[in-house]
């Protein structure tokens, strides 16, 4: 479905992505992990082919640099956070982006339906919350039903409601045969919705993984994100990954993959060497897929 | 999720079908364009502004010769000629120096072009629905202006006054070029604006300056000045308008005098090509720009 071959960026003198390729089959999901600036963001714009870089992608097989429209015909794209003119109603912008897609105008009100925004067709998109901003970038998305979905970290502004609702819409997709590409700083996230993960540091590839290869415990796990002074994070990850801990740096806290029954642990390894946690976030509740609770 | 239509870019589209689609893609960016500039408050501003004036000059062209009521057509045609080099390019730079920067300040740029739609789409398409937004303002106040006009007394210099608007739609188209150039290699809109604001000083007020200093210091002659004069859209179309009153050029000097009888009759299609030449370079321009930068 998508293709990636040895996809370099720079901006200036800064390589934001470098050489990194992937290929990833119909019906695939595949997570992009890495800290701030690791470069996911790079990654999926020139997938997209919305800014120009050396090597060369194709989704479907049509080149994204050269065809990018035809490419970008098979792509629904959802941003961190969506980005239309606020004072446009729900109803006139699906209207716009049907007329851009070329899809009957139905249609928007079946991709509406589809994400569960029927009846707010009248409201402007300044009216509406994050979670129902990120499910109309997922209508707009899907007016045309590609078969490829990226999202760029769709859930990082939304509160634990909105996230579960474009999580679970985004199961609904998987499952129905779609294929996704998605950046996220969420380990829930991940590991409920990839197949695939590629981990990127400074724009290269660092692993090319699964969920379960990133935190790897035989038993359901739960994913707590610790947060540090930064000046003790890459310290306090040394003494947790010793400890045996799954851990990930991801510019936001320390995310560390803990058996259920123990969460406190790596507060306790941590208060051990001296490393004062300040505060905790619990992730959703959710299990590797494929292992036995 | 329910099963839907295949995406139509799947297919493999023949010639005569693409180009469709990429027209059709420009008239939807056009028709979106169009109807947020007529909601704006810029809009609505200058369209005020500038009704108000061509009105009081009209009324003014003829108070000042001693009478009261209504100038004639081409009396207010005359009348209007300054005030419109002043308004309409400042109109015209600040629309287009905010179009696609100001796009891409939002973040809504990026969110346009991950659609199917191709760079030229999105800047055609932009730039048309500003032009037709730009010149309905025009029209307004032209309209106004001329309507009154007609009331009060009659029909006489019509022509003219029609030919003014040609002219004036030219110079509006030109100036948004100008504008677009300016927008797409800004990042932010207070940068673009600027840009967009230093032109306009440099279009109205420096160039003369310029050329005066210039024609001194560098010994031009004229047939020198009337070129470098006619680089400015700003001084084609006040030659262009003066010339298309059937009055002569004379009033500008030996630069007129020499112009009138080097070019005699081909002097107005030069001068109005040089318009248009103001119009297509710098949205070609902008758009080998916009379509060839490395980022959004």
């Amino acid at each position: 479905m998508i293709k990636a071959e040895h996809i370099t960026k720079r901006f200036g003198p800064v390589e934001a992505v470098s050489d990194i390729s992937f290929e990833l089959g119909n019906g695939c999901s595949l997570a992009l992990w890495g800290s701030n600036g690791a470069g996911k963001t790079t990654l999926i714009r020139c997938l997209l082919g919305v800014i120009r870089f050396r090597g060369r992608a194709s989704i479907g097989g049509i080149d994204v640099q050269r065809r990018g429209r035809q490419a970008r015909a098979l792509t629904g794209y959802v941003p961190q956070e969506l980005a239309f003119h606020d004072d446009t109603r729900l109803g006139s912008a699906m209207g716009f982006f049907a007329g851009l897609r070329r899809v009957p105008g139905r249609r928007a009100a079946e991709s509406l339906a589809a994400v569960g925004l029927s009846g707010h067709e009248r409201k402007r998109v300044r009216d509406l919350s994050g979670g129902m901003k990120q499910r109309l970038a997922l209508a707009i998305a899907l007016l045309s039903d590609p078969p490829l979905i990226v999202l760029d970290e769709p859930t990082s502004n939304l509160d634990a409601a909105g996230r579960g609702e474009v999580i679970e819409t985004l199961r609904h997709l998987k499952a129905s045969g779609k294929t996704l590409v998605f950046a996220s700083h969420r380990p829930d996230e991940v590991i409920s919705l990839a197949d695939r993960v590629l981990v990127l540091e400074h724009g290269r590839v660092e692993r090319d993984t699964t969920p379960r290869g990133l935190w790897p415990t035989e038993k359901p796990v739960q994913v707590i994100r610790l947060f540090l002074s930064m000046a003790k994070e890459s310290e306090a990850a040394g003494v947790l990954r010793e400890a045996g801990h799954a851990v990930h740096l991801n510019g936001n806290g320390l995310c560390v993959a803990v058996p259920r029954d123990r969460k406190a642990e790596p507060i306790n390894t941590l208060a051990k060497h001296r490393i004062e946690v300040l505060n905790i976030e619990v992730l959703d509740d959710m299990e590797i897929p494929g292992v036995e609770s | 999720m329910s099963t839907m239509a295949a995406p139509a870019g799947n297919n493999a589209a023949s010639s005569p079908l693409r180009a469709a689609t990429t027209v059709g893609g420009i008239a939807m960016f056009a028709r979106r364009e169009f109807r947020d500039a007529i909601a704006s408050r810029w809009f609505l501003l200058y369209t005020l502004a500038f009704t108000v004036l061509a009105v009081g000059v009209s009324f003014l062209s003829l108070s000042g010769v001693g009478s009261s009521g209504f100038a004639g057509f081409g009396r207010t045609a005359a009348g209007l000629l300054n005030l419109i080099m002043l308004i309409v390019p400042l109109m015209a730079l600040t629309a287009g120096a905010g179009s696609i920067a100001g796009e891409r300040e939002r973040g809504t740029l990026l969110y346009l072009l991950a659609q199917p739609v191709s760079r030229t789409q999105v800047l055609l398409g932009k730039y048309a629905g500003l032009a037709l937004a730009l010149v309905c303002s025009l029209c307004i106040g032209f309209g106004v202006s001329a309507g009154l006009l007609a009331w009060r007394a009659g029909g006489v210099g019509v022509g003219a006054y029609i030919l003014l608007i040609g002219f004036t739609a030219m110079l509006a188209l030109g100036m948004l070029s100008v504008g677009f150039v300016i927008s797409v290699v800004s990042r932010r809109t207070s940068v673009s604006t600027g840009v967009a604001l230093f032109v306009w000083l440099a279009l109205v007020f420096v160039s003369d300056l310029g050329l005066m200093a210039s024609s001194i210091i560098f010994k031009l002659r004229v047939q020198e000045i009337f070129g470098v004069a006619i680089l400015n859209p700003l001084q084609s179309f006040k030659m262009g308008v003066i010339v298309n009153m059937n009055a002569s050029l004379d009033v500008l000097g030996p630069v007129g005098d020499y112009a009138s009888h080097t070019f005699g009759a081909v002097l107005p299609w030069l001068l109005a090509s040089t318009m248009v030449a103001w119009i297509v370079i710098p949205l070609a321009a902008a758009m080998v720009l916009f379509v060839r930068r490395q980022s959004v």
